[in-house]
């Protein structure tokens, strides 16, 4: 059994990673109202992309070094792949019946899912992902690894940027109006396609950012990982209210520290014993989000609908 | 010469259903042209197609001696061309201040958007005390001061207005048709679509009366206010 502070923390970094990929599924649906359920595998690929780039500087650089040319790597990748599925996948759809985009969502997944597997040099199994070498530290009573002080760190800085970016520039502006009214923003002069792509793009270089985050975390990067990480950055994205983005980084951070809790003490419960460590809290998570679905169904931060345009 | 605005056999469906016929008109610099009709006659069909939100099934557009066919909204704005929608449609979320501020989002000259925001408060005194408000909360007439107001921000050399008086109350309704009387007598180029076809056809230069997609009856203002037709079918009287 495991203390609080430590628990905390754990569910504060995890959460943190949701709270990076929940935005790209906010941004989203927020402009254009579809789930791009082909994120968590926009998230894959920019774990995938920051290792590249890590295999072909020499041998024996120093992660701290790597680092930045890694994020760098990792967002591009995410970013080029978001931008061309919003391109190539999801425009010729627009206006089509809402089932339509879904599905070919799920069919996006699995092709990219398919093509790390077979063409990624051993994307057959998980590939190692480097990790910061050193003593852990130690922030109030609890133990954070190295590692895991780059999401601690990326997240807020992340979200200030993208609270000054949509509050404060003509593009931001410009965003927020399409999400209001989109007719509305094209009779003001607002090219609303580019603002959708930039939509996709500024949510999949979170996304790129939470796969570093994750890669230093559990030291790999496999073709599988997007799938359960995406879920769950979906879940607080809805938690926290959909189309609104600091209820998407405030979901993932209240469900990471939820599943967490739940899988550190649900088992000293009476009665609950079995329902209590790892293999039970995607469970738990689940049952949080039909909790605050019955509850709150707009989320925690989310608008009446009605106020939507 | 050539007019503004230079409409030719627009025809415009949605899917199948033909909801503008084949209708021709014009709009000349400085003057307030009305089409008015009954619900569903296409008015706001229309304004749609030359604002670019829809594209034409046939005919042809002219803006400012310009093709406007196949333009892209965005793009349309831009020649001149400004949309005051059905429904006032503002940003609900977004401030007064940031409203107006959109509603210039193309122009670059700082100053000069300063210059016409303090323009629209002193035409609405009301939306410069409330500047930091909501405009989802603002009352149905300040937001259609706000609509107008945003819709002159881009400086246009044709603004169009869709129903401004649609839900006001008759002393708003008086506000808002002396205001565009006024924009008028200033120079502005004016086309407005009207339920009420009185205060409409006092103010305009020329109408068009649109019945189920077509322009059924054309003249000055002031012979279609005295047309018999009209003020059976429009003004209420038998
Ligand atoms: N999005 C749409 N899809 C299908 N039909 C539509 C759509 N919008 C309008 N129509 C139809 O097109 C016709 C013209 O509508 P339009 O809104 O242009 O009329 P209007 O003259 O503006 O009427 P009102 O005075 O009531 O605003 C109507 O028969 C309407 O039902
Ligand atoms: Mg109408």
């Amino acid at each position: 059994m495991s203390e609080l502070p430590q628990q905390l923390a754990n569910g504060l970094i995890l959460g943190a990673m949701y709270g990076l990929i929940a935005i790209g599924y906010t941004m989203v649906y927020g402009i254009v109202q579809l789930i791009n359920f082909a994120h968590g595998e926009i998230f894959m690929v920019g774990g995938f992309g920051a290792l590249s780039v890590f295999l072909a500087l020499p041998a024996g650089t120093s992660l701290a070094l790597a680092l930045p040319i890694m994020l760098l790597g990792g967002i591009t990748v995410s970013v080029l792949v978001g931008i061309a599925a919003e391109r190539f996948a999801y425009r010729p759809l627009r206006g089509a019946p809402r089932l339509a985009p879904l599905i070919t969502a799920i069919g996006l997944s699995i092709a990219l899912q398919q093509a790390v597997w077979k063409w990624y040099p051993d994307g057959k199994q998980a590939r190692v992902f480097p990790q910061f070498k050193g003593h852990s530290f130690d922030i109030l009573g609890a133990t954070v690894q190295r590692g895991d002080i780059f999401v601690l760190i990326a997240a807020p800085a992340c979200m200030i940027a993208l609270g000054f970016f949509v509050a404060k520039t003509r593009s931001g502006r410009a965003m927020q109006a399409t999400a209001q009214d989109p007719d509305t923003a094209k009779l003001m002069g607002i090219n609303t396609d580019r603002i959708i792509v930039l939509a996709f793009a500024i949510g999949a270089a979170f996304a790129g950012v939470a796969a570093v985050a994750y890669g230093l975390r559990t030291g790999e990067v496999q073709f599988r990982m997007g799938f359960i990480m995406g879920l769950k950055a979906f879940t607080a994205a809805v938690l926290g209210g959909i189309g609104n983005i600091y209820g998407a980084m405030l979901g993932g951070v209240v469900l990471g520290i939820a599943e967490a809790l739940a899988t550190a003490y649900i088992e000293e419960i009476p009665g609950m014993e079995q329902f209590g460590g790892g293999a039970w809290k995607d469970v738990w998570a689940f049952v949080l989000l039909i909790l605050v679905l019955l509850l709150r169904p707009q989320g925690l931060l989310g608008e009446r609908v009605a106020d939507r345009a | 010469m050539t007019a503004l605005l230079e409409v030719e056999d627009l025809r415009v469906a949605y899917g199948k259903i033909e909801a503008v016929k084949g209708i021709s008109f014009s709009v000349e610099a400085g003057e307030a042209v009305t089409l008015i009709g009954t619900n569903g006659a296409g008015k706001t069909t229309t304004l749609r197609t030359l604002s670019g939100l829809l594209k034409p099934l046939a005919g042809k557009i002219t803006f400012d001696g310009e093709p406007l066919n196949g333009v892209p909204a965005h793009k349309i704005v831009e020649r001149g061309l400004a949309h005051s929608p059905e429904g006032r449609r503002l940003f609900p979320r977004l401030t007064i201040a940031e409203n107006l501020q959109l509603g210039a989002f193309l122009r670059k000259d700082t100053a000069g958007i300063d210059a016409d925001i303090k323009r629209v408060y002193d035409l609405f005194p009301i939306l410069g005390e409330r500047s930091k408000q909501a405009s989802g909360t603002l009352s149905g007439g300040e937001q259609q001061m706000l609509a107008m107001g945003r819709a002159l921000m881009s400086r246009p050399k044709l603004l169009m207005l869709d129903e401004p008086s649609m839900g006001l109350s008759p002393i708003m309704m008086q506000k808002i048709m002396e205001t565009i009387r006024e924009l008028r007598s200033q120079g502005t180029t004016i086309l407005l679509v009207e339920q009420n076809a009185q205060a409409a056809l006092s103010l305009a230069d020329q109408g068009h009366v649109m019945e189920i997609g077509r322009i059924v009856l054309s003249g000055s203002g002031a012979s279609l206010l005295h047309d018999e037709s009209v003020r059976k079918a429009y003004l209420g009287e038998d």
